[in-house]
Formats: structure tokens, C-alpha cells, sequence
């Protein structure tokens, strides 16, 4: 393997990890809110897909089409519901929530799809690819990048071109205020979790295609989306597709140096981007 | 007549700390009043309780007879009460538009304020809309913030220490602006430390002291004696 497809793949794989963070980034950057059962809401969606594509025969991507909307559905009353309450000074509450979110999640999956790994096949789109000298390109991988970059062009434009975007920046600024305005902040961040819930599902799409999963992976997924969060910047969408991009590419490089550095070599990169710049490299300018 | 906005024995809490203790003021369509005091005697308090920031009792707070003092502050807005809050509380993301923009958002229909109607009230606007707010001078910031309330085209706008901070030309470019909202219907509530700008703007006015309104009357009928007891303390029974 050539040292550019190398970098290639890993900059396929960070749009992978930009698709698993940008929702946990929309979250964060909105209402402070550290979802711990971010990664397990993604492995949800992802036997929610499991589940139309075996059971009804649809196409991922159409099943993907039918679960968005639902996961919306899901987002916002579980914001709405159960999370607005925990939001607060108090940083501690939404923490131990999502924790125990996170928890029955798995237990609950685990009772209903056993341990099993499982994984949704797109058929011949699988090993579809396309050759560029040196450089093979899947088409699945391509798809997630290109998806990622979508996601946050969306997510942009609907932040900064609309007036929802502009409810959702100035509840972040100061909810008490917005209200004044009559922004109900609670609906504003019951919407901000929808939408994260839409992103969720686009990734389930490619995690569930891309590799294995089982009702265990949630935590490990968190773990990458926190890290091209904090790498990118906290509340900076396009710091989140860098720091997936920088992640990927880490463990891609570190993968060809030795197939059990993947992980490790993403964590030092991680490290190392904290301890020279700890807000990250693209920090919003009011925190 | 049916008051526009009246309050009937207003309490208001911070937890166990009482900060008002049955506050009554009445405001009728289209008039201008002030209410003055020193620091802490609960004018922002009763702003705060008026708009919904603050719970209070449901019938405490009128507008046309109906009770609000229950609602929370959007659901008070759609009834036309909009507040500047002290401190001009703009959006520090968001461009001097749009913080504007963000002040219709829960607008009633009609109306005669637009983004339009700002610009031409306050000019400056329009040459920095794409700035940060928070970029602006004080004396512009409070123009937005102004800006920003007027654009849910409020029935009563209640204005919280507008001139907090600012120099006086500043504030007098800024009163300057009042008759133009008189003039589009709207009834003002000013909470005012500055007596003499208070009492240049408002045909009436209640005085406040440690949660109570202390003296009211119609500007030009209080004596400065009478003001200055009621704003500082003294004979404060007798002047009830």
C-alpha cells in the first residue's frame, strides 16, 4: 500500500468519524449537553436499519431514508422528555443521565439482537471501487466522506442562513434572553437533538456497512466522536470533519506501520493536538 | 376602561428573599410612565416578573384583564409585551441583523416595525449590520437592543435602565428615538435611575423603594421635595 492511498483512506475513514461527532458537536455546541450515549444512540439506529433492510427488504439506503425521520422523532422527545430536565449549572445531571441511557441501550439491544455482531449488506456496492493509480477508491467509504461533508454544509446552512439556525445561536448565547425574543428553548433543544438524531442515523448507515457492529460497540464510537470534537474545536462543525479527518488519517498511518497501532495511533494524535493546542484547532470564539 | 397593563399587588421571590411586596402600576394604551429608584429597589425585579423572566402569581399581572403572571416569557410576548433587558443582553454569535431578525421571531402579525422601520430610526444600524453586536459601542448596542424588541411590534415595551453606562449625549440620541415609538402606539415602561430623564419622557410615574412603590403621580404634578423623599427614604409614610 502506497503511502498516498494510505492517506487517502484515512481521510475517507475520518469522514466516518466526522459523521459519528457531528451530531455530539450540533449537541454540545447548542446546549452544552455531553451525550454519553452518543455512540450507543448510532449502534440503535444501526439495528433500526438492521431491522427494515432484514425485515422488510428495503435498500439501506432508502431503510436509512424511513429511519431519519423516526430517530428525529426519537431525539426530540427524549430531549424534550428527559434530557431538558437535566440541563442546568450543574454539569454533573446530563452526565450521569446519558450514562445510564447508554447503559439501557445496550442492555436493551443485547435482550433483543443478543451479542452477536451483525452487519447490513449493500450487496455489490460492498467492494465497488473505483481505481486511481496508485489509489483505489471504495465507493462505500467515498459515500461516507462525501455524506460527512454534506451533513456539515447542511448543518451550516442551517445554522447560519435560517431563522431556526439563529434560534438555535441564540438560545446557545443566552436562553434566558431568547426567550424574551419567544424562542422556547426547550423545543429549540428538543429540535437540536432531532436533528443530531438525523446525523446519528446517516452514520448508523455507513458503520452498519462499513464494518461489524454488536450492541456493545456504542462506547467505542463515543470515544472516536469526542475525539474529532475536540480535536476540531468544541461547537466548530467543520473543526469536527478536521478532527475526523486528522483521526483517521492517524490510525490509517499508524495501521501501516503495524496493524495493532491503528487505535493507539489515533489516541497519540489526539494527545498530541491537546497538548499543543488544548481548545482544539478551530475553537468557536465565544465559549 | 380596561387597563393595557396593570399590576395588582405584585410579589416577587429570589427563592425565600422576597424582592417585592404588592407593587400595583397601571398603563394605558399609548402612554409613556417611568418608574424610578436607587439600586436595588426592585425595578428590575418587577421588570422581570412583568415579562415572564420571573414567576409570580397569575393575577398579579393584567393585560387587557387578562392574568399573565403565570406565563412564561414567550407566551407573554404574544401577548405584546416586549422587554429591553438591563445590560442590553445581545447575542454575541449573531450579527447586529441578525439580532434584529431574532426579535421577530415571535412577532405578532402587522404591525408597523421592520427591519426597514429600525434602519431608519437608527441609521448607524444599517451601515454595521453584518458586525458582531457585541463589536458595536455601548450607545449603538443599546440601539439594537431597542431595535431588537421593537420588532416583535410590542403593545407595551418595557425598557430596563437603557441609559445604564452610556454617556449623555448618548442617552439623548437614544430618547431621541421615543417619540417615534410613542408614535407607532405603543405604551413605554422606562425603569429609570436618572430622574431627570425620567421625568422628561414620562407623563407619569411611580417611585420605588425596597419592593414597595413609594410616590406616584403625573410627572409634572410631583414636586422634586416629594420625589426626592420617596427615592431616598425619607418620610416615606407620609407621602403614602
Amino acid at each position: 500500500m502506497s503511502f498516498i492511498d494510505t492517506l487517502v483512506q484515512g481521510v475517507l475513514l475520518g469522514g466516518l468519524y466526522a459523521l459519528f461527532a457531528a451530531g455530539l458537536s450540533l449537541v454540545f455546541g447548542i446546549m452544552r449537553l455531553v451525550n454519553l450515549a452518543h455512540g450507543d444512540l448510532i449502534v440503535l439506529a444501526a439495528f433500526l436499519l438492521l431491522v427494515l433492510v432484514t425485515g422488510l427488504g428495503l435498500d439501506p439506503f432508502l431503510a436509512a431514508l424511513l429511519a431519519a425521520p423516526l430517530m428525529f422523532g426519537a431525539g426530540w422527545v427524549l430531549q424534550y422528555v428527559l434530557l431538558n430536565r437535566t440541563l442546568g449549572k450543574d454539569v454533573l445531571p446530563p452526565l450521569l443521565v446519558t450514562f445510564g441511557l447508554s447503559i439501557i441501550i445496550q442492555n436493551a439491544l443485547l435482550e433483543g439482537f443478543s451479542a452477536d455482531s451483525r452487519r447490513i449488506s449493500t450487496g455489490a456496492l460492498e467492494t465497488a471501487s473505483v481505481g486511481l493509480g496508485p489509489v483505489t477508491i471504495g465507493f462505500m467509504p467515498l459515500m461516507a466522506f462525501l455524506s460527512a461533508v454534506a451533513v456539515i454544509v447542511c448543518l451550516n446552512l442551517l445554522i447560519y442562513r435560517t431563522a431556526i439556525g439563529r434560534a438555535f445561536r441564540a438560545t446557545s448565547d443566552d436562553a434566558v434572553t431568547a426567550g424574551l425574543m419567544g424562542i422556547r428553548p426547550q423545543r429549540i433543544f428538543a429540535m437540536a437533538t432531532g436533528l443530531a438524531m438525523v446525523v446519528v442515523t446517516i452514520a448508523a448507515l455507513y458503520l452498519g456497512t462499513r464494518a461489524n457492529f454488536d450492541p456493545t460497540a456504542g462506547p467505542a464510537r463515543l470515544i472516536y466522536a469526542f475525539e474529532a470534537v475536540i480535536i476540531g474545536g468544541l461547537g466548530s462543525l467543520w473543526g469536527t470533519l478536521a478532527g475526523g479527518v486528522i483521526l483517521g488519517v492517524a490510525q490509517t498511518l499508524g495501521a501501516a506501520v503495524n496493524p495493532e497501532w491503528q487505535i493507539l495511533a489515533g489516541h497519540l494524535a489526539f494527545l498530541a493536538v491537546l497538548l499543543i493546542k488544548p481548545r482544539g484547532l478551530f475553537p468557536r470564539a465565544v465559549d | 376602561m380596561t387597563a393595557l397593563l396593570e399590576t395588582k399587588g405584585l410579589m416577587a421571590f429570589y427563592g425565600d428573599f422576597q424582592a417585592l411586596f404588592g407593587v400595583d402600576i397601571t398603563v394605558s394604551q399609548g402612554e409613556t410612565i417611568a418608574i424610578i429608584g436607587a439600586n436595588g429597589a426592585g425595578k428590575t425585579t418587577l421588570m422581570r416578573a412583568i415579562s415572564g423572566v420571573l414567576a409570580s402569581q397569575p393575577g398579579a399581572i393584567l393585560c387587557r384583564g387578562e392574568p399573565i403572571g403565570a406565563l412564561a416569557a414567550p407566551d407573554v410576548l404574544a401577548h405584546g409585551v416586549a422587554m429591553i433587558p438591563e445590560g442590553r443582553r445581545l447575542f454575541p454569535s449573531l450579527t447586529v441583523e441578525e439580532n434584529l431578525l431574532i426579535g421577530a421571531y415571535g412577532r405578532k402579525l402587522g404591525g408597523t416595525w421592520t427591519l426597514e422601520s429600525i434602519y431608519e430610526l437608527f441609521p448607524i444600524l444599517r451601515e454595521r449590520r453584518g458586525y458582531p453586536a457585541t463589536a458595536l459601542s455601548g450607545g449603538q448596542q443599546q440601539m439594537v437592543a431597542i431595535g431588537r424588541a421593537l420588532m416583535s411590534n410590542p403593545d407595551v415595551l418595557l425598557c430596563d435602565e437603557i441609559s445604564l453606562g452610556l454617556a449623555p449625549v448618548v442617552v439623548r440620541d437614544i430618547y431621541a428615538a421615543f417619540p417615534r415609538i410613542r408614535a407607532s402606539g405603543a405604551s413605554i415602561v422606562i425603569v429609570e435611575q436618572d430622574i431627570g430623564q425620567a421625568l422628561k419622557v414620562a407623563s407619569r410615574v411611580y417611585c420605588m423603594m425596597e419592593g414597595r412603590i413609594t410616590l406616584s403621580g403625573r410627572s409634572n404634578e410631583l414636586s422634586r421635595d416629594q420625589i426626592h423623599a420617596a427615592y431616598f427614604g425619607a418620610d416615606r409614610h407620609e407621602l403614602h
